[in-house]
């Protein structure tokens, strides 16, 4: 039986039917709603392509059930920042040109950017801790830590 | 000049517009009118159009894998046409709209395919001032282009913009083609390119345009294409290599809504209207295997298996002098072997693709790196006549040689044509590690002869490894995908490796290759094929190694033997920077004033040239005894590439690969048992993570605006792990002999000695 779910999505409220409860979110950011920005790198919540906001924190939307997310905000990529008002984190990504396919990005944004709102001016070590749970296939890593430091001397 | 407009064209050969959920070329080309162009290699029409409004689309036969191409390629155009770079639109690696410059291959983006489309702006740019002429009545010597309007260098009145000689027309006019397609194509006409201090923005680093798209999330890559009626399939893969299905139970998934099986002789797949229910089906479908025995030999034995494997062939690719006789008349013989692992692509998304084939055509959306041979290998598979199929390129993940993004485009369109429907296929993560083509392991041996002064007379470098092209790095034919394998398909593997590239004068020398018969024929999850520098980290490995190691047999500074043994100046002069950029402290290694430290310090070098790319590599390691852990602490990087486009890019390429090349140092080897590969995820194929500990990197580019420009997408990452190797032994007077470097097996060897 198909249920009905009402998420809070970059501000806007989206209902979707889903077969499955306990499907993951990102089906539904995906395939339910085209959001494009949550990508699928594992399934397994190991690589954090997938990554969106909720409720402010990091989570692996390939591993959170659709129905454990109703009242909660859901923030993506697109509800960061725009070229217009970016986020500190996407100007330093910009002004480091970090990212090559950038198949990744998504995960690595999502993540430096709740860092930065919980620590404005993280440590080394927290920044690649923060960074550590991520895959990156370019070896955009350094680039990476670099443009967090700067978003956070920005802030 | 044309006498048919553009729009007309489009009009007298059939709308091209497709997709309407394809927002990004295909929907522009539809926007601003911009036609097919003539794709015919032999006119200028097919590479540089002028539109009406005076912007230029240069048609890039290739793609753009996240290494700043699109970028590099409008400022080649630009410079030569006269405009700025931001008036240059590149189409790029659409099957439909460019020709075949044979996709991403070989870093050669800017080298072949950028230099073709520079001649022919360059060439666009002579007709239109013949045409200026005319129209303002003026000697073409007289006139100038600024920004794209022709003027009077004497008279500022007299002027004519490129919208008004030729906007939305063509040109009509013959190159001259080489008759080859692919990489080996090359245009070149009557222009002469502009001489380096003519240059306005090539040189110059404009920012990457591809990458505001990225950062906001607003460019559409190829897993985000939705087509109208279109179904989610999964693959379905034996647990053992080798089975093929024999028995399917459709029960098994009939509780998942529209959930069903597609079974075409051994290819099997799950499809749903659903994303999530396709990847419910996969999981739960119940499939009966045949048996199948790989007797794999486990990725622990893989070298010994290598060693005693029976050669398929042997070739000798280079000699000089009489190695035989050489190796005789020397004092004192040298020997080493050095071993790689098996590798995987392992690209950060496992592959997507979308295929629609109706009425007799295909479309593929995909981000194969080749698109343009992916159209000809689906062809191929579905019967279909070569222009009746055309590949969409679209950014996606990065592909980094051959991974599996031609085989799940090729399966979207087998799943496509039997269902009728558009079929978008997505990898699911075990099948991005474990089934993608593998980059081969190797055991590379080398020998040298010494006479009674230290001298190298009598050099042999010689791998052992399974051919490189088990399938094709084009996927231009049904042999070279997993659909086609299990379609039944005549396998068409190739036997090839390679040798380390000739920079050393020897005197007597003998390089190349033996290859063993693969592990599998059909549809094995270890075919082998190209991987990022398809054989650089595992030959330079072995072969800079050793170069190291016989200036340390003969109390030489490491930099000091290579230069006695270099004659070209790019070579000299790679090796001669990288040291002194590092502040390198002449001395052979290794170090002995650190027996007693629990940590001890080093540094290595390593050399390549590869094409016309010159790359001296000096590492800097800290060797933790009690752990084995090896820190990188520095590495310096000299990089001529001759002619250089974007230097921010250029570093940021160089910057970005070596940190991949760390990855595979110190993480990366492709683990399997009797049966089939057991790396299918994050964990059981290990990678570099943010918290390694990086190296400072310094990049020093080596200018050369004289000089053609080469590649540089992967040049610098095969120098890796034998400069990390090198700076090891230098440091602790140990040899490590086997990559990756794990602490484990560093800390084995560290004891043993």
């Amino acid at each position: 039986m198909a249920q009905r779910f009402t998420l809070d999505i970059d501000g806007k409220s989206r209902t979707i039917e889903v077969d499955d409860p306990d499907m993951p979110l990102l089906y539904a950011l995906r395939d339910d709603l085209g959001l494009n920005n949550p990508r699928f790198g594992c399934g397994l919540g190991q690589c954090g392509a997938c990554t969106v906001h909720i409720d402010g924190r990091v989570a692996r939307s390939c591993v959170t059930p659709v129905s454990s997310v109703e009242d909660r905000k859901i923030t993506t990529l697109a509800g960061l920042g725009t070229p217009e008002n970016p986020h500190p984190i996407q100007t330093a990504w910009l002004e480091e040109q970090v990212s090559q396919c950038a198949y990744c990005i998504n995960g690595w944004i999502m993540t430096a950017a709740a860092l930065l709102a919980e620590k404005p001016h993280p440590t080394d070590k927290e920044i690649k801790d923060a960074l550590s749970t991520l895959i990156c296939r370019c070896g955009t890593h350094g680039a990476a830590i670099r443009a967090v430091k700067r978003a956070a001397q920005a802030v | 000049m044309s006498k048919l407009t553009r729009r007309a064209f489009i009009s007298s050969t059939g709308a091209l517009v497709v997709a309407l959920a394809v927002k990004t070329d295909v929907a522009h080309a539809a926007a601003d009118g911009a036609a097919k162009p003539a794709l015919k290699p032999d006119l200028l029409d097919s590479y540089i159009a002028i539109e009406k409004d005076g912007t230029v689309t240069a048609y890039y036969g290739k793609i753009d894998g996240g290494q700043g191409l699109e970028t590099a390629i409008a400022q080649m155009v630009a410079d030569e046409i006269d405009v700025s770079p931001q008036s240059v639109h590149v189409v790029m690696g659409d099957t439909a709209r460019t020709v075949n410059m044979g996709g991403a291959s070989a870093a050669t983006g800017i080298s072949r395919a950028g230099m073709n489309l520079r001649r022919m702006a360059a060439d666009a740019r002579r007709l239109m001032l013949d045409m200026a002429a005319k129209t303002l009545d003026v000697p073409a010597e007289r006139l100038a282009v600024t920004d794209g309007v022709v003027h009077d260098k004497t008279d500022a009145s007299k002027r004519v913009s490129y919208a008004a000689l030729i906007g939305g027309g063509r040109f009509d006019a013959p190159v001259n083609w080489n008759g080859q397609l692919g990489l080996g194509l090359a245009v070149t006409a009557q222009a002469k390119v502009k001489e380096p201090k003519a240059f306005n923005v090539i040189g110059k680093s404009p920012p990457r345009r591809d990458l505001p798209g990225k950062v906001f999330g607003t460019l559409q890559m190829a897993p985000d294409v939705r087509l109208p009626g279109m179904l989610h399939a999964r693959m379905i893969r034996p647990p053992v290599a080798g089975a093929v299905p024999v028995k399917v139970d459709e029960d098994s998934i009939k509780g998942i809504p529209g959930a069903k099986a597609v079974w075409i002789k051994d290819l099997l797949a799950v499809v749903a209207e659903k994303e999530w229910n396709a990847v419910r089906a996969a999981r739960n479908l119940k499939v009966t295997w045949t048996d199948s025995h790989p007797n794999f030999p486990g990725h622990d034995e893989l070298h010994e298996h290598i060693r005693k494997a029976p050669i398929v062939k042997r070739h000798i690719q280079m000699e000089n002098g009489n190695f035989d006789e050489g190796i005789k008349q020397a004092v004192r013989v040298i020997e080493g072997d050095y071993e790689f692992p098996t590798h995987s692509h392992s690209s950060t998304g496992p592959a997507c693709a979308v295929a629609d084939v109706r009425d007799g055509e295909c479309t593929l959306y995909t981000s194969t790196q080749k698109p343009h041979y992916a159209a000809e290998g689906v062809a191929e598979l579905l019967g279909l006549p070569r222009d009746k199929v055309r590949a969409v390129w679209m950014f996606g993940t990065g592909s980094y040689g051959r991974n599996d993004q031609g085989d799940a485009t090729a399966d979207a369109a087998v799943l496509s044509k039997h269902l009728g429907r558009p079929v978008r296929v997505q990898y699911m993560r075990h099948e991005g590690i474990a089934w993608d083509p593998k980059g081969t392991a190797s055991v590379n041996r080398s020998k040298a002869g010494l006479d009674a002064s230290g001298k190298v007379i009598a050099y042999e470098n010689i791998s052992k490894a399974f051919s490189r092209l088990d399938v094709g790095t084009n996927e231009g034919r049904a042999a070279d995908v997993l659909a086609g394998h299990l379609l039944g398909f005549p396998l068409k593997p190739d036997q090839s490796f390679e040798i380390p590239v000739a920079s050393y004068t020897f005197d007597h020398q003998r390089r190349g290759w033996e290859t063993i018969p693969p592990l599998m024929d059909r549809a094995s999850p270890m075919r082998t094929t190209h991987l990022r520098d398809p054989y650089g980290p595992p030959i330079l490995f072995g072969s800079e190694s050793f170069v190291d190691e016989i200036a340390a047999a003969t109390d030489t500074d490491p930099v000091e033997f290579r230069l006695r043994y270099l004659t070209h100046p790019r070579d000299r002069d790679a090796v001669r920077i990288a040291a002194e950029r590092y502040g390198w402290d002449k001395r052979p290694s290794p170090r002995t004033d650190q027996k007693d430290k629990a940590v001890a310090v080093g540094r290595g070098i390593a050399f390549r040239r590869h094409f016309t790319t010159f790359i001296g590599l000096v590492a800097e390691v800290r060797v933790h005894r009690k752990t084995g852990v090896i820190e990188p602490v520095r590495y310096v990087c000299a990089h001529d590439v001759g002619l250089i486009i974007n230097p921010d890019t250029l570093r940021h390429v160089i910057d970005r690969q070596l940190v991949y090349g760390t990855s595979r140092t110190f993480f990366e080897e492709l683990r399997f048992d009797r049966n089939m590969v057991t790396s299918v995820d994050w964990e059981t194929y290990p990678v570099l993570h943010a918290d390694f500990p990086l190296p400072q990197i310094d990049i020093e580019l080596i200018e050369r605006p004289e000089e053609a420009p080469s590649g540089a997408a992967e040049m610098a990452l095969g120098l890796v792990p034998a400069a990390i190797g090198n700076a090891v032994f230098d440091a602790t007077g140990v040899r490590l002999r086997r990559v990756p470097f794990t602490p484990a097996r560093v800390k084995e060897v560290l004891d043993r000695a």
